[in-house]
């Protein structure tokens, strides 16, 4: 009789914790924001509007993807773009050989986890700059191999051919497809990221980010949480890379693997609070208004690298919290909005 | 015995931080480790929970040989420990700290469980009103009973403290030392460093003494006390303190 009790008492805890994590307004508000930015091209049917909001939502993807090893777990991954660029490449292999889309994102997504759950047991071993130098050294050998790889094409690279469109109702129809399928994997990605936060190996990971010694004092399995964290942050650019070179029609090693890119998703996590859901989210929507606006400015359109690399300068300084870790000291009362 | 060192040896470099340590240790004894700076304490435990793992010499618990085994598998095995220089998780809450202890130490609890846990046992160290706020945040002693806790929330067999005494003023000692008791009362083995003289005669079944790595002295409190060995290496090279001692 008491066993039971204790037992009922037990299942009641757990569920009042699982209950308890699944109502976040912070979580659900995200979401609904970007479902409703998101959708609103689609029900409007305004194809510019949708064109600059596959560049946001892929931002989105890219940088909550990036928040579970870089804000979480505290590891600097600055090649990120390699599983972008890999998964791309993958999906754009499967693509040419007739298979669809369907089957070609999972497959992208498969690729980048297998490669970080390969390299995860190599470079994760090291810490801080080490680990970061390695990454950027993986994205470029990623690079010069892809460039004399033969079934990738090697330095042409991979172009579908425009019949292919024909199974999507043609290629203007395709890239509203396209479009929700990006909206429906930046969700996802938003999702995973919460959910890893809130989860008992996502505890592991801040622990990690904290004091890795500590944490394996305490008992968390450092190396394979840390591969784990990598590879879920892997799979969903690997996804977005079939999605973004499908909808570009050709894929090659200089648009696949731009370290641009990486850079460009860490400053987004750090603009808007590495380590929180919603400030991947709103560092890389903030950041994509930014680089609209210097895009369609003559003065500094050539200047984009140089600016973002000056943006995570004085972030770094001045806000290594990023915005929401701003807002969370200065109007402590948001704090449980702000996930 | 639950923590068997045979032999063990530990060099850094040129130095001898450990030489051949030989140290028994039965279920649920408080035993104390006594001995000056630089002794090679701190080397010990990290050398019993595989943070350094001995140059020589094997390390046995529960029965199993564990030297060389990685800190983790030994916490998933019933063993924890507190830092002497405590290592918060700073930008976690308190809660949150000790849930670590409680979801991947021995007992490996769901979230949901090591949340109460986590509350029980900050409530037992006396930190409950700090549950919510970040671990940087605290003063040290805190930070020191914070370390305590998040060892205890993982329920070990062994519990390895060092110098968790260090800096606290004489009433803090008094409730720490009453803490460690109640923990010993549960069923905990201990195997406790530490600097303040009286508070580890009063609380430790016995205790062992470390000089230059070498362990120079084992007994009860009163026969290490009264050993000239251990005065003198503790309580400096003068006769006359060793004698006031
Ligand atoms: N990781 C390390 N690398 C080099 N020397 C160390 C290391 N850890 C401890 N030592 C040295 O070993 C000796 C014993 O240190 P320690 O075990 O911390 O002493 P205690 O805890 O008894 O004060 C000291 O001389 C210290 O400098
Ligand atoms: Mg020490």
């Amino acid at each position: 009789m008491k066993v039971v009790t204790a037992v009922q008492r037990a299942i009641s805890t757990v569920s009042r914790v699982e209950i308890a994590r699944w109502i976040s307004p912070g979580l659900w508000l995200t979401l609904l924001a970007v479902a409703g930015f998101g959708a609103w091209p689609l029900v409007i049917g305004q194809a510019s509007l949708r064109e600059t909001l596959f560049t946001a939502l892929l931002a989105i993807a890219l940088a909550s993807s990036l928040n579970i090893i870089l804000g979480f777990t505290g590891y600097v991954s600055f090649g990120h773009v390699v599983f972008f660029g890999l998964g791309g490449y993958v999906g754009m292999l499967v693509l040419s050989k007739g298979a669809p889309l369907w089957v070609a994102m999972p497959l992208g997504g498969l690729a980048a986890g297998l490669l970080a759950y390969g390299l995860g047991a190599a470079i994760l071993r090291l810490r801080g700059a080490y680990f970061t130098l390695a990454t950027i050294g993986v994205n470029e050998a990623m690079r010069a191999f892809v460039n004399n790889f033969a079934p990738f094409g090697g330095a042409t690279g991979i172009s579908l051919k425009f019949t292919v469109y024909n199974d999507y109702g043609g290629a203007a129809n395709a890239l509203w497809l396209v479009y929700g399928l990006l909206l429906a994997v930046t969700l996802a990605a938003i999702l995973l990221s919460y959910t890893v936060k809130t989860s008992k190996f996502g505890l592991g990971l801040m622990a990690i980010r904290e004091d890795e010694d500590a944490a394996e004092v305490m008992g968390v399995v450092t190396p394979r949480a840390k591969t784990w964290a990598y590879v879920l942050s892997a799979i969903i650019p690997g996804i977005v890379g079939v999605i973004f070179f499908f909808k570009n029609g050709n894929i090659e090693p200089a648009d696949a693997f731009r370290l641009q890119i990486s850079i460009e998703s860490i400053v987004m996590v750090m603009l808007g609070g590495q380590g929180t859901v919603i400030g991947a989210v709103l560092g890389a929507a903030g950041y994509q208004q930014l680089r609209s606006f210097l895009l369609t400015n003559p003065l500094v359109k050539d200047l984009q690298l140089a600016i973002a690399g000056g943006l995570l300068l004085l972030i770094v300084l001045f806000i290594p919290t990023g915005v929401v870790g701003l807002i969370r000291r200065k109007l402590p009362v948001l704090r449980k909005l702000l996930v | 015995m639950l923590l068997e060192l045979n032999c063990v040896s530990r060099s850094f470099g040129g130095l001898h931080a450990l030489s051949d340590v030989t140290i028994t240790l039965p279920q649920g004894e408080i035993l104390g480790l006594l001995g000056p700076n630089g002794a090679g304490k701190t080397t010990l435990f990290n050398v019993i929970n595989g943070v350094c793992p001995p140059s020589a010499g094997t390390v046995r618990f529960r029965g199993q040989d564990v030297t060389g085994k990685p800190p983790y598998a030994l916490s998933h095995m019933g063993l924890a420990r507190t830092h002497q220089i405590v290592r918060p998780l700073n930008e976690l809450t308190v809660r949150e700290n000790v849930m670590v202890g409680a979801c991947f130490g021995h007992e490996q609890r769901r979230l949901g469980e090591a949340a109460t846990i986590a509350e029980q046992t900050l409530a037992f160290v006396g930190l409950e009103a700090r549950t919510n706020q970040l671990a940087g945040s605290l003063n040290v002693a805190e930070k020191k009973r914070l370390e305590l806790a998040r060892a205890l929330a993982a329920r070990p067999l062994l519990l390895l403290l060092d110098e968790v005494l260090a800096g606290l003023n004489p009433v803090e000692i008094g409730a720490m030392v009453e803490i460690v008791r109640q923990i010993r009362d549960q069923g905990v083995t201990i195997f406790m460093i530490e600097h303040v003289m009286h508070a580890i005669m009063n609380v430790s079944d016995r205790i062992v003494v470390l000089e230059y790595g070498r362990l120079i002295a084992e007994g009860t409190p009163a026969q290490v006390a009264n050993d000239p060995k251990v005065i003198e290496a503790y309580l400096g090279r003068s006769p006359h303190t060793a004698q006031a001692g």
